[in-house]
């Protein structure tokens, strides 16, 4: 219980105490901080155009957070979902501007299956295989092929099998037939919302309630017990991150299919990194992912309102994002600096312990 | 083959390898010492907008370089703080400076300067003409009128590998990334040398992002070093963590991405030329070009008070 309430309240206290710098640093530039988080709440959730729009951007995130999550419970870091994300991305639009005899619904599903495989490809086959038996490091594999894939992307585009006829360095859209519906006119959430939160029930169940997910996360927990214990390590190496890379294509696919209809060189928006974001403030709960992404894509949608309602620039949610990355990492900040001050209120009266190796601070 | 004998691309080479070879020496020094680094992209950023910052404030490009080493030490020092003091995970820690660092740079820049950017009347370190070199027709307008910090560079990678390889203090810091324990053992302070090694990172890291700010050109955009530390940190793993090879490797990537450009509108696509930095780096992970094994205690904390 205490555990559950720790994982609960450790990611809320670093969003609180980032908000609260945030606070400090908006002050110091003479805005009223009530009026600027503010203008973010009320950009992120007042009306069904903006409250539409967050949930919307919390689908991608979602998805990828919940592939960058699972990879993590199984003690693999994969950086890459930005790379996957636009593998999936690219295999939908293929699959989006071809088959045009298919019906509708079969053609969005041949759409999401082929993204999945495509991040399955780029996320578990090249840097699982590579990790599990020539021990290359999936941190470095993950992100080197992500930046391979946006420049895959953009040769497509720019002049390359998957432009448009015509100067534009973009695709042609997808079937209409094959796109997402849309839910909440005139917002941009579609259907997609409904295949992000199965897909969290999938990713729950598979890992606490299936013997595959007992044996991953036995390997995320401890490799050497897990090979002896008879699990195959690396197996459940390339099955994690393959898993990983389906959840990140399918992110890909969905917002796709579902927003932009089309591939052009900004179509990511960063999606697979903050996925990473995502997952760690969740700490790597399939449910914590849902609200952790709502609280992202509210952060982002919310940031457009606040600049133009109250003129701070935008990029103060970055600010906070890394301030919140910062504290999750840091689980030991508060710890540390609360046994430093008890150490100094009684400092003078104690005999201070030796400093043991001479820790410099 | 015209392409290949044209002095500006082996020119343009060089200055492309510079913002790459500093920041890949500087992850070179933290993750000898065993600290992962993946931060340099965000110090870079960091570096590139306070140099451009204090020298228009202060009207001297110099003094701006200065004050972007001071910020990139610090922004260094409290990465090294976390990862070391607390022992935090050091790629999160490292993708959180990234983040910070894109975010609160976009954040100032629009604060400071407005939506217009940075004043075009910035001061801009100077370029060098060598007097002998100036002369000779092929060498002179490859090594000539390059920015000064191209050959600061250079005394810097030579300096790194007599540092790292040949003091003391170098074994030493070495000797903490490889075995922590050992170390400790026979009485080096491994959090002091650990510091050293992410705070040296730091200042590199920020040089170059001083350089592409200040260096090359007079102003800062957001996100301007464009994904630079990470093919920094790609050349650091290509180079086998050694400075001569991250500065080989940089040359390479610094190669790839002048040919893109110089063979624009030739038939070949510069979008697929750029993947070579990135192909190259998981091949010699993977041991298929020369192996690259890291340092053994990179990325571990250690706790000496165990």
């Amino acid at each position: 219980m205490t555990r559950a309430l720790r994982s609960i309240l450790m990611p809320l206290a670093a969003a609180v105490i980032a908000m609260i710098i945030g606070a400090i640093i908006v002050s110091a530039l003479g805005y009223n901080p009530v009026q600027v988080y503010g203008s973010l709440i009320s950009g992120a959730f007042v009306g069904s155009f903006n409250l539409g729009n967050t949930l919307a951007g919390a689908i991608p995130l979602i998805l990828a957070g919940l592939g960058v999550a699972l990879a993590f419970r199984a003690g693999l870091f994969n950086i890459g979902a930005e790379g996957q994300y636009w593998m999936g991305a690219i295999a939908a639009t293929w699959c989006g501007i071809h088959f045009h005899t298919l019906p509708g619904w079969l053609h969005t599903l041949v759409c999401l299956v082929a993204a999945m495989l495509a991040g399955a490809l780029w996320g578990g086959v090249i840097p699982g295989l590579a990790k599990a038996y020539l021990g290359a490091h999936e941190v470095i594999t993950t992100m080197m092929l992500s930046y391979i894939s946006i420049l895959f992307v953009k040769y497509l585009i720019e002049g390359g099998p998957l432009q448009e006829t015509g100067s534009t360095p973009q695709s042609p859209a997808v079937d209409a037939a094959a796109q997402l519906r849309q839910i909440m006119p005139p917002s941009e959430l579609t259907t997609g919302i409904f295949i992000a939160l199965l897909a969290a029930v999938v990713v729950w169940w598979l890992l606490q309630h299936t013997t595959m997910g007992f044996q991953l996360r036995a390997v995320g927990f401890n490799q050497r017990a897990s090979r002896y214990a008879g699990i195959r390590v690396p197996l459940y190496t390339v099955l994690a991150l393959g898993l990983s890379g389906v959840l990140a294509g399918l992110a890909g696919a969905v917002q796709l299919l579902g927003v932009d209809t089309r591939l052009y060189d900004s179509f990511s928006a960063q999606y697979g990194y903050t996925a990473i974001v995502v997952a760690l403030l969740a700490r790597n709960h399939p449910f914590g992912v849902i609200l952790a992404a709502i609280f992202f894509s509210a952060l982002s949608n919310g940031g457009q309102n606040m600049q133009q309602v109250s003129g701070v620039p935008a990029s103060l949610t970055d600010v906070l994002t890394g301030l919140i990355v910062f504290f999750v990492a840091t689980e030991r900040l508060l710890p540390t600096i609360g046994a430093w001050f008890r150490r100094r209120r009684r400092g003078q009266h104690t005999i201070a312990t030796p400093a043991q190796g001479g820790a410099s601070e | 083959m015209s392409v290949l004998a044209s002095p500006q691309l082996w020119a343009s080479t060089l200055a492309m390898a510079v913002p790459l070879a500093l920041p890949a020496l500087g992850g070179t020094f933290s993750e000898r010492t065993g600290v992962v680094n993946i931060a340099m992209e965000g110090i870079m950023l960091v570096g590139a907008f306070f140099a451009v910052t204090f020298a228009y404030y202060t009207g001297s490009a110099w003094l701006g370089l200065l004050i972007a080493l001071v910020m990139g030490a610090i922004v260094a020092a409290i990465f090294a703080w976390a990862a070391i003091r607390l022992a935090a995970d050091q790629v999160v820690l490292g993708m959180a400076v990234n983040i910070f660092a894109a975010g609160l740079t976009a954040f100032l820049l629009d604060t400071i300067f407005g939506y217009t950017g940075t004043p075009p009347n910035t001061p801009q370190l100077p370029s060098v003409d060598i007097p002998f070199l100036d002369h000779i027709p092929f060498i002179g307008a490859i090594l000539s009128h390059q920015s000064i910090l191209l050959y600061v560079m250079l005394v810097l990678v030579v300096l790194s590998h007599w540092f790292l390889f040949h003091t003391k203090l170098g074994l030493r810091m070495r000797a903490v990334g490889e075995n922590p324990l050992a170390a400790d053992t026979v009485g080096l302070n491994v959090w002091r040398l650990r510091y050293l090694g992410v705070i040296i990172g730091g200042v590199l890291s920020a040089l170059g992002g001083a350089y592409l700010s200040i260096g090359i050109l007079h102003s800062f955009d957001v996100g301007m070093t464009g994904g630079r530390g990470y093919i920094a940190l790609a050349a650091m793993i290509f180079g086998k963590w050694t400075p001569f090879g991250a500065f080989g490797a940089s040359l390479l990537f610094g190669f790839a991405n002048a040919l893109a450009i110089a063979l624009q509108g030739h038939g070949v696509s510069p979008n697929l030329l750029q993947m070579l930095p990135y192909a190259l780096t998981i091949l010699a992970l993977c041991g298929l070009v020369g192996r690259s094994t890291p340092p053994a205690a990179d990325g571990i904390p250690y706790e000496p008070r165990r």
